[in-house]
C-alpha cells in the first residue's frame, strides 16, 4: 500500500501518519501540507506543498500513490478566517480529487475526514441522522457549506471512477487526551457556556476511534458514506457533570451577540454552528460502520469520562502534550543519508 | 484493532512497612529514574481500565431524551390531577402488548391538551412501561418548555424516530394523527375527528412491523374547549391556533391552566396488524388510505358508543 496523507501537519495529518507507519502492508507514506509534521515521523516522507494542492499531479505519478488519505478538511472555523477555509475544504478537495482522477491514475482508494457538521443542527432534525439524509434546513455557515461544496465533489468523483473505492467518514465532535475542538476548549474553562432553557443531546468520538475509523477504513475496502460517533447521546448537562464543570447560560435570544465579548476577550470563540448544536443537539446513527466490522473503543458517555480523566491528570502535572519540531535536515539525514545504518535487526 | 493487548505492567499497590523512607538510591535506579523523567515524546498507551456506561452516567438521560427520573416526579404531581379531577378510568387495557412494539392512536382535543398526559400516567401507572409522546417538533425550539416536554417521553414526529422506537427499542409509542387539527377545533365540533393527516402513521407502524392499538378518549373535549380562535393572534405570535377557552371566560387568565373536571373514560380498542413486509422503502397509497380510514371509523364509532352511555359530562 502506498498512501498519501494530506494535511500531514494537522493534528489528524499527523496522528494518522503516526499509525499508518506501524503497519508492515504500508510500503510507503507521502504527506502533504503548507505547514511542518506536528509528530515525530519515522518514514513518512513530508512534502511542503500549497493548499491548492498544484503539485499534486507530479507526486502521485511519481509515487504510484494508491490509496489517498483527505484528511485536511477544516471543521473547526474558528481555526481560520472563511475565506482560507473555502480555499482549503473547497477548492483543496476539488484540486486532490481532479488529479487523483486523472487518465492512468493509480488512485484505487480514497477516504475523506468529513465530518457530521454536514447535517447541520435545526429543531426540524430527526433524533438520528442516518447517512442517507440530509439535512433540515440549508447551510447558513461558511464551514457548512464548504463541507456540503467538497462533499459533492467527492460524490462526483465516485461516480466518475467506479474503480476507486471512496469512503466518506463523518465525524461528530472529537474529545480527547490531544485534540482541540470547540468543545474542548468549552470544557477547559472554569465554567461551561450553555443556552438558557435548552439541553442539548450531543454526542462525542474519542480521537483514537477516529484515527481507528480512518486505519480501519484505510485496510478494508468499505465504499460509501458513513457515521462515526460514540454509542449513545448525552445532555450537555450530563456532559458538564462527567467533566465537574458548572455552567453559565447565554440568552436564549441574541445569543450570538452575547457570545460575541465572549469571543473579543479570547476566553472562548462560539461560532453559529457551535451555538445551534449548544441549542438543538445533534446525533447521528452510527450501526453502519459498526456493520462493516469496525468496533469502538469508547462510548460517547466513555469519550467524556475519558476526557475528564485527562483533564484531572493535566490539572495535576500540569500539561505534558509532547513538544517536537520539525527540521528538515535532521529528518532528510535520518531518511536518506547513507550514513544511517537501517535495518537494525 | 490499532492497540495490541497489552501486557498488564500497571504499577503494583505500593505496600507500606515501617521501615525507613529516606535512603540512598542504587545508582542504577537513580538512572533508571532520571531516564524515565526526560520528556518523551510518544505517549504510553494508556493503562487504567475503562469504567463500564452506568459508572460514568451522571443521569438517567435515554438517547430520546426521557428521563425515568423525571417522569416518576411528574407522575407523582399529575396523579391526584389524574385521578381526583378528571377520575380516568380505562376499558380494554388488555388490547395494549406487555411486551413488543406498539403505536397507539388516538383523538386529540383541546386548547391545551389533555389527552396526551392521562394516557401516558394511565398507561405508565397499569403496565409499567414507558410511553413516548410523538409531537409537533416545534416544542423543540422553545426554551424550557422544549427540554421538559423531552424529559417527559415527548419526541419531535419525525417518521424515522418513531421507526426506532417501535423496531430498534420495541417501545410503546403514541401519536395523534389529527395533530394540530384535532387539538385547534372549536366546542361545536366536539367529538368529530378530524383527517388523520397523510396517514403517515399507517406507513411507520407498517415499516416498523408493529400493530396499531387506536384510543378513543370521552371528557377531554369538554376539558379545556375552544369557544373561538383569533387568525390575526396566531399569525402574530407564530403560534398554529390562538384559542379563547371556556375555561378562560370562566377563570380569567387563570383559564390558561386550569382545566374543568369533565370524567375522563379512556377505551383502547382491539390491535389492528398489517398484513405486510416491514422495512419497504413504500407501500401503496390506497392499502395505506384504506388502514387510516377503517382506524378512524373504528375510533369515531367507539366515541359515538362512549357518548351514548354517558349520562353526565362531569360524572361519566
Amino acid at each position: 500500500m502506498r498512501i498519501l496523507v494530506t494535511g500531514l501537519g494537522t493534528f489528524w495529518g499527523s496522528h494518522l501518519a503516526q499509525h499508518l507507519e506501524q503497519l508492515p502492508e504500508v510500503e510507503m507514506i507521502v504527506g502533504l501540507d503548507t505547514q511542518e509534521p506536528r509528530l515525530p515521523l519515522e518514514r513518512t516522507e513530508f512534502v511542503k506543498a500549497d493548499s491548492n494542492y498544484s503539485i499534486l499531479d507530479r507526486i502521485v505519478r511519481a509515487t504510484q500513490v494508491d490509496t489517498i488519505l483527505h484528511t485536511h478538511l477544516i471543521v473547526d472555523s474558528t481555526e481560520l478566517p472563511g475565506r482560507a477555509l473555502h480555499e482549503i475544504n473547497v477548492i483543496g478537495t476539488m484540486n486532490l480529487l481532479a488529479a487523483a482522477g486523472t487518465a492512468g491514475s493509480p488512485v484505487r482508494k480514497v477516504i475523506v475526514k468529513s465530518s457530521a457538521l454536514a447535517y447541520g443542527a435545526n429543531y426540524k432534525d430527526p433524533y438520528f441522522f442516518r447517512e442517507s439524509m440530509s439535512r433540515s434546513g440549508p447551510p447558513r455557515t461558511r464551514v457548512e457549506r464548504s463541507l456540503l461544496e467538497a462533499a459533492a465533489f467527492v460524490r462526483d468523483f465516485a461516480i466518475d471512477n467506479p474503480h476507486v473505492t471512496v469512503t466518506k467518514l463523518r465525524f461528530t465532535n472529537v474529545l480527547g487526551d490531544d485534540v482541540t475542538t470547540p468543545f474542548s476548549k468549552a470544557l477547559r474553562l472554569p465554567v461551561a457556556p450553555e443556552i438558557l432553557g435548552f439541553d442539548p443531546r450531543l454526542q462525542f468520538t474519542h480521537e483514537t476511534d477516529v484515527t481507528g475509523a480512518m486505519v480501519f477504513a484505510t485496510r478494508q475496502n468499505v465504499p460509501g458514506a458513513f457515521n462515526i460517533a460514540g454509542d449513545g447521546a448525552i445532555p450537555w448537562s450530563e456532559v458538564c457533570a462527567i467533566v465537574g464543570r458548572r455552567r453559565i447560560a447565554l440568552p436564549p435570544i441574541l445569543t450570538q451577540w452575547a457570545a460575541e465579548p465572549l469571543r473579543m476577550a479570547r476566553i472562548l470563540d462560539l461560532p453559529p454552528e457551535v451555538l445551534s448544536l449548544l441549542r438543538y443537539g445533534r446525533a447521528v446513527d452510527n450501526s453502519l460502520f459498526k456493520r462493516t466490522g469496525f468496533r469502538y473503543h469508547y462510548s460517547t458517555a466513555g469519550t467524556v469520562d475519558a476526557f475528564a480523566r485527562s483533564l484531572r491528570l493535566e490539572g495535576a502535572v500540569g500539561t505534558n502534550a509532547p513538544s517536537y519540531r520539525y527540521e528538515r535536515d535532521v529528518e532528510t539525514f535520518f531518511r536518506h543519508s547513507p550514513a544511517v545504518v537501517r535495518d537494525q535487526s | 484493532m490499532i492497540d495490541p493487548p497489552e501486557p498488564d505492567d500497571r504499577p503494583k499497590p505500593r505496600t507500606v512497612t515501617s521501615e525507613p523512607v529516606v535512603d540512598f538510591p542504587d545508582p542504577a535506579e537513580a538512572v533508571a529514574r532520571s531516564v524515565a523523567l526526560v520528556p518523551t515524546t510518544q505517549r504510553p498507551e494508556r493503562l487504567d481500565l475503562e469504567p463500564n456506561e452506568s459508572e460514568i452516567r451522571r443521569g438517567d438521560v435515554d438517547p430520546y431524551g426521557r428521563s425515568e427520573h423525571m417522569r416518576e416526579i411528574a407522575r407523582r404531581i399529575y396523579d391526584p390531577m389524574y385521578r381526583y379531577w378528571f377520575r380516568a378510568e380505562w376499558e380494554g387495557l388488555e388490547h395494549i402488548p406487555t411486551d413488543g412494539g406498539a403505536l397507539l392512536v388516538a383523538n386529540h382535543a383541546g386548547a391545551i391538551p389533555a389527552d396526551a398526559p392521562a394516557i401516558m400516567h394511565g398507561i405508565e401507572t397499569e403496565l409499567h412501561r414507558p410511553v413516548y409522546g410523538l409531537a409537533e417538533n416545534l416544542f423543540r425550539a422553545i426554551p424550557f418548555v422544549g427540554t421538559i416536554w423531552s424529559r417527559l417521553g415527548g419526541v419531535p414526529a419525525h417518521p424515522d424516530n418513531a421507526y426506532r422506537l417501535l423496531k430498534d427499542d420495541r417501545q410503546l409509542v403514541l401519536v395523534f394523527p389529527e395533530g394540530t387539527k384535532g387539538t385547534g377545533k372549536t366546542y361545536q365540533d366536539r367529538y368529530k375527528l378530524h383527517r388523520f393527516g397523510r396517514a403517515g402513521f399507517i406507513e411507520i407502524a407498517m415499516r416498523s412491523g408493529v400493530p396499531v392499538v387506536p384510543i378513543a378518549v370521552i371528557g377531554n373535549e369538554e376539558a379545556m374547549p375552544i369557544l373561538f380562535k383569533s387568525r390575526r393572534l396566531a399569525a402574530l405570535t407564530g403560534l398554529p391556533y390562538f384559542p379563547v377557552t371556556a375555561n378562560m371566560l370562566a377563570f380569567g387568565p387563570l383559564g390558561a391552566a386550569i382545566y374543568f373536571p369533565s370524567k375522563f373514560r379512556i377505551r383502547v380498542l382491539p390491535p389492528v396488524h398489517f398484513d405486510v413486509r416491514p422495512d419497504q422503502e413504500r407501500y401503496p397509497r390506497a392499502q395505506v388510505m384504506d388502514q387510516s380510514d377503517r382506524i378512524r371509523d373504528a375510533i369515531q364509532d367507539a366515541l359515538y358508543d362512549m357518548l351514548r352511555t354517558r349520562r353526565s359530562v362531569w360524572f361519566g
